[in-house]
């Protein structure tokens, strides 16, 4: 397996931690000039989200990880599993639910979505920023208030549950800004 | 046109604060000397790694390797033997693989000597000079190894304390998991104390001065003559930085050679590339002999990074090694 020493370590490299995919967010050199160098090292684990920080010995190593991002549409969910596949090769992967857990309600069939494979295999789903859906359910708002002040909650046809102004009623598509959860307008 | 402005207003200023250190020496009669960069030596410091290039000297066929200094010590200390006097020297050195926020492999180091100072001399003058291009009125605090290492790891004895003790302190500091390092590796877990627990909060409010560093850590400083486990080593601390390291020199000619081949030996050990020891400098420590002085080594950059209040040392260089 290659491994990566310390001299190699920068942002965005990704190696092996306790078996899993980890990724560098900030690398620091610390040599104090009168002993051993060592590099501060801030990293996310890419399976659990979580960030966190070790300092290594000036020389160690860590495996690296086999880590790709790849363009994927994604197709459908069968219950358990949710497909994607390569519009160029047309091979097909399966996500499990830890990989989507957080973006499962912005997955759009047809739409093309940012895959992280590890050993081949989906760990994390980055939707579009913006996809289209449509409102499943809403309270009637008034007719003809514009305002949009205050809003109200609206479930989209992914289950998803955003805030719409008033105008907007059921069975209209709107656009949604995934990354932050947020009504962004109404699509044309 | 934003960014070119600022960009003079950062030349202008660098360039006033290398005109007032200059000053400082010139008022004081201490002499600007411009020491050679190329060496056929090198340090054999086992954490310091020294650039090397091929010279094709007219003469002789093959290319000789020349060395870029780590630092101007040995040929000042070459100019002490021979009886120049109090020296300065401002200007740049090269440290391979050292590259953070505030470090450069090519950086500026201003380093000088005085004769007949003692330590604590030399402590007082490198607390004026800081005092007087960072015009605010400083806290000083004067703090021997042992007292810092109480005062801020709450270790009591730094001189007796185990492995256990040090990696205890990391874990109370909350410090994130230490890779590499041996369980009975001491000399390390204590560097680890000093630079993750105590070093941050050294001279947050003004100067932090710290003396008498273990006799293993002596480098070219004298040992104490009351104390056989401490050096008479200082180091200058800002803003949990390092700004400048100082001795009381060690002038026994013995001494030195010692000094050298121990740290060969350990660079031997760890598989690090040999140098060439400065048999220029060896032969005149024997023969003149160094005059008593105290000397330090002080980063321009990191001094001129603090008075600008710049968080990278690298935003009041011209151009840093990424764009260099």
């Amino acid at each position: 397996m290659a491994t990566y020493s310390t001299t190699e370590f920068k942002g965005g490299l990704k190696f092996l931690m306790d078996g899993q995919p980890c990724s560098i967010v900030e690398n620091t050199q610390v040599s104090p000039g009168k002993g051993q160098a060592f590099n501060r090292v801030k990293y996310r684990n890419l399976i659990t989200g979580k960030v966190l920080e070790k300092t290594f010995k000036s020389g160690e190593k860590v495996d690296a990880a086999d880590v790709v991002d790849t363009d994927l549409q994604y197709l459908y969910n069968d219950g358990e599993f949710w497909h994607f596949m390569d519009e160029s090769s047309f091979e097909q992967y399966q996500a499990a639910e830890s990989a989507v857990a957080d973006v499962k309600q912005w997955l759009v069939e047809q739409d093309s979505c940012l895959v992280t494979l590890f050993n081949g295999q989906p760990i994390s789903v980055t939707p579009p920023k913006q996809i289209t859906l449509e409102i499943v359910e809403t309270d009637p708002g008034l007719k003809g208030d514009t305002a949009g002040t205050g809003g109200k909650p609206a479930t989209l046809s992914t289950g998803a549950v955003v805030q719409v102004p008033l105008f907007v009623q059921i069975g209209e598509k709107v656009i949604v800004n995934t990354e932050k959860g947020e009504y962004v307008s109404r699509a044309k | 046109m934003q960014t070119i402005l600022n960009r003079r207003d950062i030349l202008q200023k660098r360039s006033s604060l290398l005109q007032q250190v200059r000053a400082f020496f010139y008022a004081r009669s201490v002499i600007e000397v411009d020491t050679p960069i190329l060496s056929q030596a090198a340090t054999p410091d086992v954490h310091l790694h020294s650039l090397k290039t091929q010279i094709q000297v007219p003469g002789i066929k093959e290319p000789q390797s020349y060395y870029l200094h780590t630092s101007p010590e040995y040929p000042m200390k070459r100019l002490l033997c021979e009886g120049s006097g109090d020296i300065f020297y401002l200007g740049k050195v090269f440290r391979d693989a050292d590259y953070s926020p505030r470090h450069q492999v090519e950086f500026t180091m201003l380093e000088w000597y005085r004769l007949d100072f003692t330590m604590r001399d030399l402590i007082d003058e490198v607390v004026e000079l800081i005092q007087d291009v960072i015009k605010t009125p400083l806290n000083l605090e004067m703090l021997s190894y042992q007292q810092m290492f109480a005062k801020y790891a709450l270790i009591e004895n730094v001189f007796e304390a185990s492995s256990q003790t040090y990696q205890a302190c990391l874990t109370a500091n909350g410090v994130p998991e230490i890779v590499g390092v041996d369980d009975e590796d001491t000399a390390l877990w204590e560097q680890l104390v000093l630079t993750e627990v105590i070093e941050p909060r050294l001279g947050q409010d003004g100067i932090a001065v710290i003396y008498h560093f273990p006799a293993k850590d002596a480098a070219l400083a004298q040992i104490s003559e009351d104390n056989p486990l401490v050096a008479e080593r200082f180091e200058v601390f800002m803003n949990g930085m390092e700004l400048a390291n100082g001795y009381q020199e060690l002038t026994d000619a013995k001494l030195y050679r010692q000094r050298f081949n121990d740290s060969l030996l350990i660079r031997k050990q760890a598989n690090l590339p040999l140098v060439p020891l400065d048999e220029n400098l060896l032969e005149l420590l024997e023969t003149q002999g160094l005059p008593d002085c105290s000397g330090v080594a002080l980063g321009m950059d990191r001094l001129f990074a603090l008075q600008q209040n710049l968080q990278n040392i690298e935003q009041g260089i011209s151009y840093g090694l990424r764009d260099a």
